[in-house]
C-alpha cells in the first residue's frame, strides 16, 4: 500500500568508491512485496527520486543506491539522524509464487540491490536460490559477502575478470540448473538474458518518473497486454509479456 | 468561521481546490490516499476520441522548482472513459467532475463533448487547446484566436455543460485570446497550461526528452501564472480558474487576488500527493492571517488598487 511516511537515517556508508548503503528507520509497513521502491524527498529537487528496497525488517528499511547525479549525491551526505519524507510500498514487486524450487537471481550493476530482499523472501519460503552477480571490475563489487552469508551459491562475474569469472552474467548462467528467474540490471544485460535463459522469468524495468504511484503517465511502456505504467503496473514485468 | 466555498459557472465548489488535468489520472491513485471528496472537484486526465499512447520516454525531466512533462496526452480514448473510468469514479467521488478534453480537429472536439456532455457525472467540460507536447493538434488551436474562436464555437453548439476553454501561455497576446473564446461562447476559461521548455543531458550532449521538448510546471512558473489571471481578468467578464505552480494555501490566495475564482493543483500532486487536502486543511488559518472572511471578497481583489 502507498504512504507517506517521514523515515531517520540509521546509517549511511559507502560500500564501494560510488556505492553507498542507507538504513532507514520508521513505519515501513506499506512495502509488502520484494522488488517494490520507494521514492525520497531531497532538498532543493522538485522531483522525488525512486530507490528499490534492498533489505526489510520490522520498522527498518535498507536502500543501497550508486552516486550518479545531484540527488544521489544528496544522499550521499545526509547525516545520520536526518528525517527523509518517503513514499513507500511504490510498485507491484517480484511475484515469489512463481520461483519453482531453484530460481536464479541475475543482477547487474546497481540492480542488485532488490535481489537481497528477493533472496532473503525466497529462502524463507524453502526455496533454494543461486544467485548472479555482475560487475564491471572488481573494485566495483559490493553486497557479494552479504549475499554469500545467506548461505546460497553466489557467481560473481567481472567483465575485466579482475573477480570471479571473466565477462557477463550470462556466461556466469552457463551451467546452472534453475526454475525460473529474477532479474534486474540494465538493457543490454536484460536483452543477453532473454536470448539465452531457458525459462520463464521476471525483469525489474527503470524508467524516468514523475510521481512514482500511477498518476501522471510519465512512466508508461508498451507490453502484449496493453500499456502498463512502470511505476505501478511495474517495476517487475513477466517474460512472456515484454516487447524488446 | 471563514467561508471556502465559491461557485464555479453555477455549481458550488465545497472549496476553490482543484486537482489539474493530468496530474491526478482519473482520482483513484489519489482515493487510495485520501477521502478526494474533499476536494473542491478534480479535473480528469485530457481525453480524445482514439486511445492514445503519447510520446515515447523519457517523458519526464527535472527542473529548478519544477518539471519538464512530454506525456503527449495519453488516455484510454472518450468510449472507454465513458464505459469503464467514469463508473469507478463513481465509487470514490460523489460530485460533479471536470472533464478535460483534446483534440486534432475540431471534429475530434465536438465528437469527444458531445459524448462527455451525456455524462451526468459531468459538471463541467474543460477544453483543452493548449496541450505543448502533441503535433498538430492540442496548442495549435490555443494560439491562434481564429482557431480558439473556431473550436470554441462548436463545442459551445453540443453541450449546455459549463465550458472551460483553457488557454496555452505560449503566445505573445494571451489576452486576445481570451477574449475571442468569451466572444465564441465560453462560460469561463482555465489557466494556464505549461510553459514550452527543454532540457539537455551534458552527459550524453542530447536532449533530456525523446520528445526533446516537454512543458514546463511547478512554482518555477506561479509568477507567470498570476500575471496572465490579472490580465485576462481585465479582459473579461467570466469566470477564470486559475493554476500554475500553486504548491501552498497563500499561493492560492495570490491567484484568487488576481482574478480567479477557483484553483487548480498540478504538478505539486505528484511530488507531494497529500498537497491538496494539505492546501484545503491550511487555508482557513493562511485567511486569518490576511483578514479574508469569505474568499468570494478576494477575487480579482488585486484590481482594485489600478485606478487609485
Ligand atoms: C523503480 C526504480 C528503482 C531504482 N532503484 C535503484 C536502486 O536501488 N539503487 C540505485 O542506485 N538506483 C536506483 N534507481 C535509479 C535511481 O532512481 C537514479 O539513479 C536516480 O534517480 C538518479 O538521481 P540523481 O539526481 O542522482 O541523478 P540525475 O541524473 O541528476 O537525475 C536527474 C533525473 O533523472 C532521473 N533519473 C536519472 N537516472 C535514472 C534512472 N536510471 N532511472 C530512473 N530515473 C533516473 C532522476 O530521478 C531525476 O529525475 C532506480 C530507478 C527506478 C525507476
Ligand atoms: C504530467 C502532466 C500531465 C498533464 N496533462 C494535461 C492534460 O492532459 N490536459 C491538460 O489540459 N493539461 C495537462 N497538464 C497541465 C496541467 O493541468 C497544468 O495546466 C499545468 O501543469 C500547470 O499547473 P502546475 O504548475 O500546478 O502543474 C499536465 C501537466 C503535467 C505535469
Ligand atoms: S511515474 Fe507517474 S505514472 Fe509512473
Amino acid at each position: 500500500m502507498v504512504k507517506q511516511v517521514f523515515l531517520k537515517i540509521e546509517q549511511n556508508q559507502p560500500l564501494t568508491d560510488t556505492v553507498c548503503q542507507m538504513v532507514l528507520s520508521g513505519d515501513v509497513s506499506g512495502i509488502t512485496a520484494p522488488g517494490q521502491f520507494v521514492n525520497l524527498k531531497l532538498d532543493g529537487l522538485y522531483l522525488r527520486r525512486p530507490i528499490s528496497v534492498c533489505d526489510l525488517a520490522e520498522g527498518r528499511l535498507t536502500l543501497v543506491y550508486k552516486v550518479v547525479g545531484q540527488g544521489t549525491e544528496q544522499m550521499r551526505t545526509l547525516p545520520v539522524g536526518t528525517i527523509l519524507d518517503v513514499l513507500v510500498g511504490l510498485g507491484n514487486g517480484y511475484d515469489t509464487s512463481k520461483s519453482g524450487p531453484r530460481p536464479l537471481l541475475i543482477g547487474g550493476g546497481v540492480g542488485i540491490p532488490p535481489l537481497y530482499y528477493l533472496c532473503r523472501r525466497l529462502l524463507a519460503e524453502d526455496r533454494e536460490p543461486t544467485v548472479i552477480l555482475g560487475f564491471n571490475t572488481a573494485a566495483e563489487q559490493f553486497l557479494a559477502a552479504e549475499f554469500a552469508a545467506l548461505g546460497v551459491p553466489v557467481i560473481v562475474t567481472t567483465v575485466d575478470g579482475s573477480a570471479g569469472k571473466k565477462g557477463f552474467v550470462t556466461d556466469g548462467m552457463a551451467g546452472v540448473d534453475y526454475s525460473y528467474f529474477y532479474t534486474c540490471g540494465p538493457m543490454p544485460m536484460f536483452r543477453a538474458i532473454d536470448k539465452v535463459a531457458a525459462t520463464g522469468g521476471q525483469f525489474s524495468f527503470e524508467e524516468r518518473m514523475g510521481c512514482g504511484f500511477g498518476a501522471c503517465m510519465g512512466c508508461t511502456c508498451k507490453t502484449k497486454y496493453g500499456n502498463k505504467r512502470i511505476c505501478r503496473d511495474g517495476p517487475v514485468l513477466e517474460r512472456e509479456e515484454i516487447v524488446w | 468561521m471563514v467561508n471556502l466555498s465559491v461557485a464555479l459557472c453555477g455549481i458550488p465548489l465545497e472549496n476553490p481546490i482543484i486537482p489539474a488535468s493530468g496530474t491526478f489520472g482519473f482520482g483513484y491513485e489519489f482515493a487510495e490516499l485520501y477521502d478526494i471528496n474533499c476536494l473542491g472537484t478534480f479535473s480528469m486526465k485530457g481525453t480524445t476520441a482514439q486511445p492514445r499512447f503519447g510520446n515515447p520516454a523519457p517523458r519526464i525531466a527535472e527542473c529548478p522548482q519544477g518539471m519538464l512533462n512530454a506525456v503527449g496526452l495519453q488516455n484510454p480514448g472518450v468510449e472507454k472513459v465513458i464505459s469503464e473510468e467514469l463508473p469507478k469514479l463513481k465509487a470514490c467521488f460523489r460530485k460533479p467532475v471536470m472533464a478535460n478534453v483534446s483534440g486534432f480537429s475540431e471534429e475530434e472536439y465536438v465528437q469527444v463533448c458531445q459524448a462527455l456532455d451525456a455524462q451526468e457525472q459531468v459538471g463541467w467540460l474543460e477544453i483543452n487547446i493548449s496541450c505543448p507536447n502533441v503535433h498538430g493538434g492540442g496548442m495549435s488551436f490555443g494560439t491562434s484566436p481564429e482557431a480558439a474562436a473556431r473550436v470554441t464555437r462548436a463545442v459551445r453548439a453540443v453541450t449546455r455543460k459549463p465550458l472551460l476553454i483553457k488557454l496555452s501561455p505560449n503566445v505573445t497576446d494571451i489576452v486576445s485570446i481570451a477574449r475571442v473564446c468569451q466572444e465564441a461562447g465560453a462560460d469561463g476559461l482555465s489557466l494556464i497550461n505549461t510553459l514550452l521548455g527543454m532540457r539537455i543531458d551534458p552527459r550524453t550532449r542530447r536532449p533530456v526528452l525523446a520528445n526533446e521538448t516537454g512543458g514546463l510546471s511547478g512554482p518555477a512558473i506561479l509568477p507567470v501564472a498570476v500575471r496572465m489571471v490579472y490580465q485576462v481578468y481585465k479582459a473579461v467578464s467570466i469566470p477564470i480558474v486559475g493554476m500554475g505552480g500553486v504548491s501552498c494555501a497563500r499561493d492560492v490566495i495570490e491567484l484568487m487576488l488576481a482574478g480567479a475564482t477557483a484553483v487548480q493543483v498540478g504538478a505539486q500532486n505528484l511530488v507531494d500527493p497529500l498537497a491538496c487536502p494539505r492546501i484545503i486543511e491550511e487555508l482557513p488559518a493562511e485567511m486569518e492571517k490576511y483578514g479574508i472572511k469569505d474568499l468570494n471578497e478576494i477575487i480579482g481583489g488585486a484590481h482594485k488598487w489600478e485606478k487609485m
